[in-house]
């Protein structure tokens, strides 16, 4: 347990709580080591951060992010998040969460904080199951997986997560996957440099639930087709970004800047102001 | 690296230098490392660690670039590489 | 603009209640239209921005009180407001602000239930979901006003509780209480008690976010003081870490958490006695229903009978050893409710052995004063 701290991350975990609680292979360690990389490489003011997770595996990352955090009931990081922001516009708020938490039950306040483009920062570890209760299926799975609730296959059709972030109004939306480590911390640098509900899915590896049932054994496994599937197509159309077992498309798919809800709610106070009495 | 005021006109000397730490007992034994360095500097040991796998050795830190996919791709934080600072050449 | 409207006014309960939690400090409202409570997120729209505060309507009611929390721990005093089917939505949360020690307030303006029910009439159907609503064990505050000046001055207790105890505190309001118009005397804004959340003592680095002081309630850091601490509904220890697979944690935590409440229960109750002396029928009543029964017991007192009447303020905590007392020296206790027979079960746990009669109503209107005089002619 002591080893950690040599690590030139150290300071950015709660070293009492590492090593983590992810399996070996897991895709979660590489995300979390990709945002703190991202606090290190802007130097962020870790005072000024607050990471809201959800309920699930990658749930546990805000445990050992070492700055403000929360971990929430399943699917409200970004309702809970929308409180803080706007309570406190100054703080940088950072949800992660994982694909279920984000889009079946939390689903609605996706879309909402989405659309109202408050100015908060979702990195989704999109791993097509429910992992931290067994391996259910997710609003993710691909059609035919089979998990511990689609024994037969699964017969529904999964989200495409970038296309449902730019349809509902996200103004930074981005795809990698756990293979792609620069990427993915360049992307989240730019979310932390920008304002304006940003998004960024993560392809994650989950081995031990997700690929072994799916042919897919190990985390290196499962990395290999990251690797040989992966096509990046910046800034193409977000519905066609799909994920199959030949393509997985990746990249950034929308930068555009927006009046985001804070700053409209900001001039409206100032209009209101000015007009009293 | 050269002392103040020298330029070294050896390129292999002026040449960063890599230091490849393995936290050893934090390796859960997931390969990437192993497997995704450019360079093949690192092979799983037959040393058994406290997870009991065999963490990652370093067979040829001369050839390190120091591209830092390792550090970056590990879901651990067990492993990290740093130049090494040494006057005069390493 | 005015942050506190001092003066006499003319007002219905929802907006009393809405400048109730803006003279208390509210500066946070998250809500949902939802028949009776919506007019008082629609008074919140237009006085938050005056006051400097914010108000979001948020995509449904368990967003409204997951932003609540966030504005919480963010340092905002928030509330939010909702009926029936709006609270159901909203336990699980509920039970998160409890577990992550949140002040936060909670109004749930009661209408006929259950389910869609009846969207526009009174009911105090609500009464045990207010304190048994989110799964496992907890305790939180409940208070219940009778009239419009009480919309005000408990909304503002509320919100005084909820940042003494760290606990969502609950206004259990009805429909006819929320609705109806009386006058209101706010006070100048000094003479508004108002509490806020003890601070921590100890510098980051050494503040334990959720170890208690000797009341049992932990002071409370916020986002972005430094303190860079974790809050999580999982079991948790003092640091604020999981700590799921440890029965002491759980035991500890989760008494702490009832403690917090139980142990202090003297401070948090309070009710109303009216002509309980010498009292041989009591009538216990709440919300609306009260003002009928007050009305009862002075027409029995005419008549000879020896009523008196027990007004619950505070519903949780329940006020036992008041209840105790007075249904002690009396032949029988009466308690009309707009429901089948929730407060009525405490009522029997701490009148031990006197009679206790239920007087249910269910419908448009609460009890007549004529109903319940006939209850206590029947019984007394």
């Amino acid at each position: 347990m002591g080893g950690v701290v040599e690590h030139p991350f150290a300071k950015y975990l709660r070293t009492a709580m590492i090593p983590h609680i992810w399996c070996p292979g897991c895709g979660n360690g590489i995300i979390l080591n990709a945002f703190v990389r991202a606090l290190d490489e802007l130097q962020i003011n870790l005072d000024k951060l607050v990471v809201v997770s959800g309920i699930g595996c990658i749930g546990r990352s805000a445990g050992y992010i070492n700055v403000d955090s929360f971990h929430t009931t399943h699917g409200r990081s970004i309702a809970f998040a929308t409180g803080v922001k706007l309570a406190k516009p100054e703080l940088e708020v950072v949800v992660i969460s994982g694909d279920g938490d984000l889009f079946a039950i939390g689903g609605n306040h996706f879309i909402h904080a989405a659309r109202r483009n408050v100015g908060i920062k979702v990195i989704c570890a999109n791993n097509f199951n429910y992992g931290m209760t067994g391996g259910q299926v997710g609003p993710t799975t691909p059609l035919e997986a089979l998990t511990t609730t689609t024994p037969y296959g699964n017969i529904e059709h999964p989200f495409n997560l970038v296309h449902l972030a730019a349809a509902s109004g996200a103004t930074y939306v981005a795809r990698w996957t756990t293979f792609h480590v620069h990427m993915l911390t360049t992307s989240i640098k730019k979310m932390l440099q920008r304002k304006g509900f940003s998004f960024v899915e993560v392809v994650s590896q989950c081995p031990e639930i997700y690929g072994r049932r799916n042919n897919m054994r190990t985390g290196l496994e499962m990395m290999e087709w990251f690797r040989k599937a992966s096509v990046i197509a910046n800034f193409s159309d977000p519905a066609k970004a799909e994920i199959s077992p030949e393509r997985i498309v990746v990249g950034e798919f929308v930068d555009v800047e927006k009046p985001t809800y804070e700053e409209r709610l900001h001039a409206k106070l100032v209009q209101i102001m000015k007009g009293a009495p | 690296m050269s002392a103040i005021g020298e330029t070294s006109t050896n390129v292999e000397k002026a040449k960063p230098k890599a230091e490849i730490h393995i936290i050893r007992d934090h390796c859960k034994g997931c390969g990437f490392c192993i497997h995704y360095c450019p360079k093949r500097v690192l092979a799983e040991s037959n040393e058994i660690n406290a997870r009991g796998v065999h963490p990652p050795m370093v067979v040829n830190e001369e050839a390190c670039i120091l591209c830092g996919l390792c550090m970056a791709i590990c879901p651990d934080f067990a492993i990290y590489v740093r130049e090494k600072r040494c006057m005069g050449g390493c | 603009m005015e942050k506190v409207l001092t003066g006499v006014h003319f007002m219905s309960g929802d907006i009393a209640c809405a400048e109730g939690a803006i003279a208390a400090g509210c500066r946070f409202f998250a809500g949902y239209p939802i028949t009776p409570a919506t007019e008082i997120a629609e008074h919140m729209a237009a006085r938050m921005p005056e006051v400097g505060g914010i108000y979001i309507q948020m995509e449904d009611e368990i967003a409204s009180i997951a932003a609540v929390i966030g504005a919480s721990y963010a340092g905002l005093k928030a509330m939010t407001a909702t009926s029936g089917p709006g609270f159901s939505l909203m336990q699980e949360n509920i039970g998160l602000a409890v577990m992550t020690e949140a002040p936060c307030v909670i109004v749930d303006v009661m209408r006929g239930g259950p389910s869609t029910g009846q969207p526009t009439l009174p009911g105090q159907q609500d009464v045990m979901q207010a304190k048994w609503g989110s799964h496992g064990d907890y305790e939180i505050i409940a208070l219940s006003p009778s009239s419009v000046q009480e919309m005000f001055d408990l909304t503002v207790e509320a919100f005084n509780l909820a940042e003494t105890y760290r606990v969502p505190t609950l206004l259990m309001a009805d429909e006819v209480v929320a609705h109806m118009w009386e006058k209101v005397v706010i006070p100048p804004a000094e003479e508004v008690k108002v509490v806020n959340r003890k601070k921590p003592k100890n510098p980051p680095g050494k503040y334990m976010p959720f170890m208690p002081d000797e009341d049992l309630v932990p002071p409370m850091a916020c986002f972005g003081e430094g303190y860079r601490f974790h809050a999580t509904g999982l079991t948790h220890d003092e640091y604020g870490y999981p700590r799921t697979q440890d029965s002491d944690v759980q035991m500890r935590l989760v008494q702490r958490l009832c403690d917090k409440i139980r142990k202090n229960a003297d401070k948090i109750t309070h009710v109303e006695g009216k002509m309980l002396d010498d009292a041989e029928v009591v009538v216990v009543a709440y919300g609306i229903v009260a003002r009928a029964a007050l009305s009862a017991v002075r027409k029995a007192r005419e008549q000879g009978i020896k009523a008196g009447l027990l007004r619950l303020i505070t519903l949780w905590p329940f006020p036992e050893r008041h209840v105790a007392k007075a249904a002690e020296k009396a032949g029988a206790v009466i308690v009309p409710e707009m429901n089948c027979g929730q407060m009525v079960r405490e009522v029997e746990r701490a009148a031990k052995t006197t009679p206790v009669y239920h007087l249910s109503k269910l419908g448009e209107e609460p009890h007549t004063p004529l109903e319940i005089l006939q209850a206590i002619r029947r019984y007394g």
